[in-house]
């Protein structure tokens, strides 16, 4: 095997050894174990006592929501008016500007949702103050939140019957003294120590062979991409984000940030089943997803490594792979594997463009976004997940002739509902969004936006479709990552996808929890021979195939418009 | 089952002439609004209707006239499809219960008025259909039963053949368990007066008649849920198939509303929701044909998810009553001796144990000299039975130690041999006899329980759909354990009072099982209600029959076994249709999409995999295919998936390939087949 392959294969399998672990840990922190952070304990007991946080009184699903709603809606605020006055605040060394109300509405709801989606370049749009205590600080807080949820979802399924998913705010506090804050210190130092810069001082100058003088931008930035990768949040602190030389600076820091960015959704799986000790059930999920996975990177990693059949029309060699787009430091294997695991984690940070991927590369990585249930985010990747899982019970419940149920609770119209509901919601935001955008490139090519509809797209025809269903995909699944050459500030994408990204985090947080606060509070049946098993292959697969078909159905039409007629054009 | 006298033919003639009629009538969207998918399909045909005049009103953007017409016609025959395939469920359905019916209607009765015109309790003839509620009514041999009721005076032999096809008479009399008659069967012998139970209109059959014609048919939870899943993979497509109009309009490719419509009627969960009712009615109509009257849809899938079956020992799990298998004379007696000791013990007693006493010890009645004995009968006290001869011969036969005081009291020494035999015969489930002559013993008879042959394998069967039986008997606990263990059950509750069975019922309910049970005494009335599916024979009081949420016309206590295997197959035809239904999509995708941007994408050709012969043609060939598969399953929706007892697993593992992959498969030969012969029109 070329050292190519090998490099991604090892990044793989170190992520596994450090995530298993890991999901011991989580486990053990969340039900009240003793662990190694346990010096943590004063300081979180200072933050509830500041707070008035009660952490013995239990919420219901609904109680739960509320808190995690309330606090969401504060930070949007805080985040908003920070962006929108930014250029008249201190620590603004390179004197950057204000955001347009449209921007920071976007950015705002991007970095709050975990989405990272940025409609701006970090060294000119942000100041070093908003970087770090709306950026980062939300990066920490979103991350946070997705992990409470699961945290929920997760006490919902440990008990037979119960009304109680855990207090929000404590499990929230825990996830970021216990999980987030010392990892991320890890790795911050490690990139710091590799070059990525933390210091607070402005541009740097220098003076190139050729005698240029140029400005790099710097900052606090360690911290920043230690957190961007661990919170699954992505968004770069430089414009072209870890492609970067100072964000992503060498194949190490590379191995680093891909495996910081898998480690916490696969730990989540693994402390399921510790959690819940249903270690099988955990197992299964996570060969699903992993298979899941592989589908998408082996093909993908494959065309890469090929090349492409338009520059060999050219007559040129390219020995190394397509490497239009990407950093010769990373090369096509690892640059299409981190294309795939950026998309399938709701990273969505970049260390190639995935403008310039093979057309059918593209369409994995579109696929990642739209099922964002193989890994999937910190935390909402298993509440994506759990929506699949009940679809498949309640047809598989069926077709083995009983009333479906789910770990001993009955799955009724009213769950089936709110699943179905989070399902449409997807399909509803990005073709409905893309169809919108198509709709005024088409017929409104000249509105008066800060960028012109008509010249929004840098391609033409499919790759160009591509791009605007990308980014609504993007938007939808919370990922963040962009297809580029999409002229995109402007008022018609910041409101657009703005809207796409607040629904598509919020409501397939909210659809889980209220189903497995609903379950959980149901009477428990045992389970006998005719129980559908849930950790059993067969289930699996049911699982898998549902995915596979829910998504190959509802996004067939434009996938074939997009990358699947750009790859038969070509 | 031995009756399958009712037909079993899936679709008769005159059954088909009326279902096709009712699909007509079905149009009415009122009715057609109660079925979601099939609505928009309907309304898909509506505007295609309107596309078509359009067409002949000069317009030339959207293909020629012919084919828009034929669009229209498919869609429209597709929702006749639908209509049709609840319509023949109903109709057969109704045909069961109407045969059921006919025997009862418009019989003269022999009503009792207490204040007649000249005596008290006068009779008079009425017609069955003035009879309400709370009459009396008079039943002599030969007269048909005019109506459901309760007998309060008399005894009877009754033909029930009509309603069960059981050609054997049963006896009903007043005041026991068997106390109920039903209307349609008739008297054989004696007189019997009967109390009215239900209004006309109002017995369990006329109410199964309303569920099955749809006029009371609610739809039950299950099936809520599976249509609001159905629904939201509409709207799934129905933003698929709006979305694509800008996405065209940016390929710069025109597509006609047929071929919109198409994608569309194409892309919805038809087949299954076309069948949905049909399969719920079909359900209930299979438990009809199993000779069970259910009062809810609910109740039969509810069936499907019983957890644990409480079932009477006897009939159920033992043929009878214990019969004699064993005579065990004691040392230096001689058997023949014994032998005759046993048949003369019993010659008075007229239990079936008795019975089997004289059948086992096959002596001939009249050779045993028995003029002027005195028989003695057995009473409580002395638990004990036997005969005096004139010889002064006192023979006993009673319980070990009713005999063994008796015996013992005389000076006699109990052998000891006889008593191991005694512990043994206990131990081993069967139930002892000690027979003595003058106080000294002579023997042991051994009486067992006899399992019905094949019981262990249904047992077995339902361990593997992970239902719990539990056997209910008045034995004692030794005996209920051997029985219970010899016949394969999980549980059994000894020595069980009514209480003790809705004890067990509220207790596995607890722990969040579904229970069923079948009975027939006003005693069981409480527990039938309690239980999740209540089987009352309908030989049983009023009270059983009310409190159950079924009735079993047979009689026959091994029913609930066909009843949970009914509920469980009605879930598997939702579930596998559905599947089938959604997977069926692939194929129509592969269809449609390339023919609809084909012109201004040269490229996508390579994913008109099926080769089909032009846009056209395959846009038809998806739905005909999409119109035909829904008449093709109806015999599948009315017959119900095959239940295999293969554990839960292997169950989803054959269905998912089954209906799974044969969903994706089937349309990719069917569609090209029906291609091959559209072509040749076009």
């Amino acid at each position: 095997m070329n050292t190519e392959l090998t490099g991604v294969v090892v990044t793989f399998l170190l992520t596994i050894l450090l995530a298993y672990p890991l999901g011991k840990y989580i486990a053990k922190v969340f039900a009240g174990e003793k662990t190694i952070t346990d010096f943590m304990n004063p300081f979180e007991r200072f933050i509830y006592r500041i707070s008035g946080i009660n952490t013995s009184r239990g919420m219901n699903w609904k109680e739960f929501l509320t808190a995690m709603l309330a606090i969401n809606s504060l930070w949007f605020i805080y985040a908003f008016f920070l962006l929108l006055t930014q250029g008249s605040l201190p620590l603004n060394p390179d004197g950057n500007t204000s955001m347009t109300p449209d921007l920071s509405f976007n950015t705002a709801i991007s970095f709050l949702v975990n989405c990272n989606l940025q409609h701006y370049s970090g060294e000119s749009g942000l100041t070093y103050l908003t970087q770090l205590f709306v950026i980062t600080f939300l990066q920490f807080v979103s991350a946070a939140t997705g992990i409470a949820c699961a945290v929920a979802l997760f006490n919902g399924l440990k008990h037979k019957t119960t009304d109680d998913l855990g207090n929000f705010w404590a499990i929230f506090v825990k996830s970021i003294t216990r999980l987030l804050l010392p990892i991320c210190i890890v790795i911050a130092i490690l990139l710091a120590f590799n070059g990525s810069p933390a210091s607070f001082d402005g541009k740097d100058t220098i003076t190139s062979l050729q005698g240029d003088t140029v400005n790099v931008s710097r900052g606090p930035s360690a911290g920043m991409i230690a957190i961007k990768h661990l919170g699954t949040n992505g968004g770069g602190w430089f414009g072209v984000n870890s492609a970067h030389p100072l964000e992503n600076p060498n194949y190490l820091t590379g191995m680093l940030e891909l495996i910081a960015q898998v480690l916490i959704p696969m730990a989540m799986l693994f402390a399921l089943g510790f959690y819940i000790k249903r270690k099988k059930l955990a197992y299964t999920i996570f060969g699903i997803m992993t298979v899941g996975m592989l589908f998408l990177v082996v093909p993908t990693i494959i065309w890469e490594m090929n090349g492409s059949s338009e520059i060999a029309k050219l007559g040129i060699l390219q020995a190394t792979g397509a490497m239009e787009g990407k950093e010769v430091r990373f090369g096509p294997a690892a640059s299409g594997y981190w294309s795939i695991i950026t998309t399938i984690i709701s990273t969505g940070s970049v260390n190639s463009m995935h403008d310039s991927s093979m057309p059918l590369s593209g369409m994995m990585q579109m696929l990642g976004m739209l099922i964002n249930a193989f890994y999937g985010g910190c935390g909402v990747g298993i509440l994506n997940y759990y929506i699949y899982i009940i679809i498949a019970v309640f047809i598989g419940g069926l077709m083995v002739g009983r009333t479906p149920e789910f770990m001993g609770h009955k799955v009724e119209a009213r769950e089936v509902k709110i699943a179905a509901m989070v399902t449409l919601l997807s399909a509803f935001l990005i073709k409905g969004g893309t169809a919108l955008a198509a709709y005024y490139f088409v017929n409104h090519g000249d509105a008066d936006w800060a960028v012109k509809p008509a010249a929004w797209l840098n391609n033409p025809a499919n790759h160009g479709f591509s791009e605007m269903f990308y980014e609504f995909t993007s938007s939808n699944a919370n990922n963040g990552s962009g297809f580029e050459g999409l002229g995109d500030n402007n008022i018609f994408w910041n409101v657009t996808t703005g809207f796409a990204m607040i629904l598509g985090r919020f409501l397939p947080i909210i659809g889980p929890i209220a189903i497995a606060g609903m379950l959980a509070k149901k009477k428990y049946i045992p389970e006998t021979a005719g129980t559908l098993k849930i950790d059993s292959l067969t289930f699996g697969i049911l699982t898998f195939a549902i995915i596979i078909i829910i998504t190959a159905l509802s996004y067939f039409p434009p996938l074939v418009l997009g990358p699947i007629a750009e790859y038969l054009g070509m | 089952m031995s009756k399958q006298k009712k037909n079993s033919k899936l679709l008769e003639g005159s059954l088909v002439t009326g279902a096709l009629k009712q699909s007509f009538v079905k149009l009415k969207p009122g009715v057609m609004l109660k079925n979601p998918v099939m609505f928009t399909v309907y309304i898909g045909t509506i505007i295609m209707l309107g596309v078509c005049i359009w067409i002949a009103g000069g317009e030339t953007s959207q293909g020629s006239l012919a084919y828009n017409l034929i669009i229209f016609g498919v869609l429209f025959i597709t929702v006749l499809f639908a209509n049709f395939a609840e319509a023949i469920a109903e109709a057969r359905g109704k045909a069961q219960a109407d045969s059921l019916r006919k025997t009862r209607e418009d019989t003269p009765a022999k009503k009792i008025f207490p204040v007649g015109e000249m005596y008290v309790n006068e009779m008079k003839i009425v017609p069955s259909a003035e009879l309400r509620k709370g009459d009396y009514f008079l039943c002599e041999a030969g007269d048909m039963i005019p109506m459901d009721g309760e007998i309060t005076k008399g005894i009877a032999t009754i033909d029930e053949s009509a309603i069960t096809g059981e050609s054997a008479p049963v006896i009903r009399e007043a005041g026991g368990d068997k106390s109920s008659v039903t209307g349609g069967t008739k008297v054989l012998s004696d007189r019997i007066e009967v109390r009215v139970t239900t209004e006309p209109g109002e017995s369990f059959l006329d109410k199964m008649i309303a569920l099955v014609e749809g006029a009371s048919r609610q739809k039950t939870p299950n099936e809520i849920a599976l249509t609001i899943l159905l629904a939201s993979f509409t709207i799934i497509f129905l933003i698929v198939c709006v979305t694509l109009k800008p996405f065209a309009d940016y390929a710069n490719t025109p597509i006609t509303i047929a071929a919109f419509v198409s994608l569309y009627v194409c892309l919805i969960p038809t087949t299954i929701g076309g069948l949905l009712s049909a399969i719920g009615i079909a359900g209930m109509d299979r438990a009809l044909r199993a000779n069970v009257i259910t009062k809810s849809g609910k109740a039969v899938e509810t069936a499907g998810d019983l957890d644990t079956l409480l079932l009477d020992k006897t009939g159920t799990i033992t043929i009878g009553n214990r019969k004699a298998t064993n005579f065990y004379p004691a040392n230096g007696v001689e058997a023949a001796t014994f032998t005759e000791a046993c048949a003369l013990s019993s010659l008075a007693d007229q239990t079936p144990e008795g019975k089997s006493i004289i059948e086992l010890a096959k002596l001939d009645r009249i050779k045993l000299n028995t003029s002027g004995a005195k028989f003695i009968e057995f009473t409580a006290e002395t638990r004990s039975s036997g005969i005096d001869l004139t010889d002064g011969t006192r023979i006993r036969k009673g319980a070990f130690d009713s005999i063994r005081k008796m015996v013992e009291k005389d000076g006699n020494i109990f052998p000891n041999e006889t008593a191991e035999k005694v512990t043994g015969i206990s131990s081993n489930g069967g139930t002892p006899l000690v027979v003595s002559k003058n106080n000294i013993v002579l023997g042991v008879i051994e009486l067992q329980d006899i399992i019905k042959p094949g019981i262990q394998e249904r047992f077995e069967r339902l361990r593997k759909m992970g239902v719990k039986t539990v056997m209910v008997t008045g034995d004692n606990p030794l005996t209920a354990k051997f029985i219970a263990e010899k016949a394969g059950v999980d549980d059994f509750i000894a020595e069980a009072t009514p209480e003790d069975k809705m004890n067990y019922i509220k207790q596995e309910q607890q722990g969040g099982k579904l229970v069923a049970m079948m009975g027939d005494g006003t005693n069981d009335a409480p527990a039938l209600a309690q239980a999740d599916v209540g089987v009352a024979m309908n030989s049983g009081t009023a009270a059983a029959k009310e409190a159950g949420n079924m009735v079993d016309l047979d009689n026959d206590p091994t029913k609930l076994i066909e009843i949970v295997e009914i509920g469980k197959q009605l879930l598997m035809t939702r579930g596998t249709l559905t599947t089938f239904s959604i997977a069926n999509d692939v194929a129509k995708y592969f269809a449609i999409v390339p023919a609809l941007f084909i012109t201004s994408i040269p490229a996508l050709q390579a994913l008109n995999i099926m080769q089909l012969h032009s846009p056209e043609s395959a846009i038809l060939s998806a739905v005909i295919f999409n119109a035909l598969i829904i008449p093709m399953l109806i015999p599948l929706a009315l017959k119900g998936v095959a239940y295999k007892p293969i554990g839960a697993s292997a169950l989803l593992r054959r269905n998912l390939l089954i209906y799974g992959l044969g969903g994706v498969i089937v349309p990719f030969i069917g569609i090209k087949l029906i291609d091959l012969v559209v072509a040749l029109f076009i």
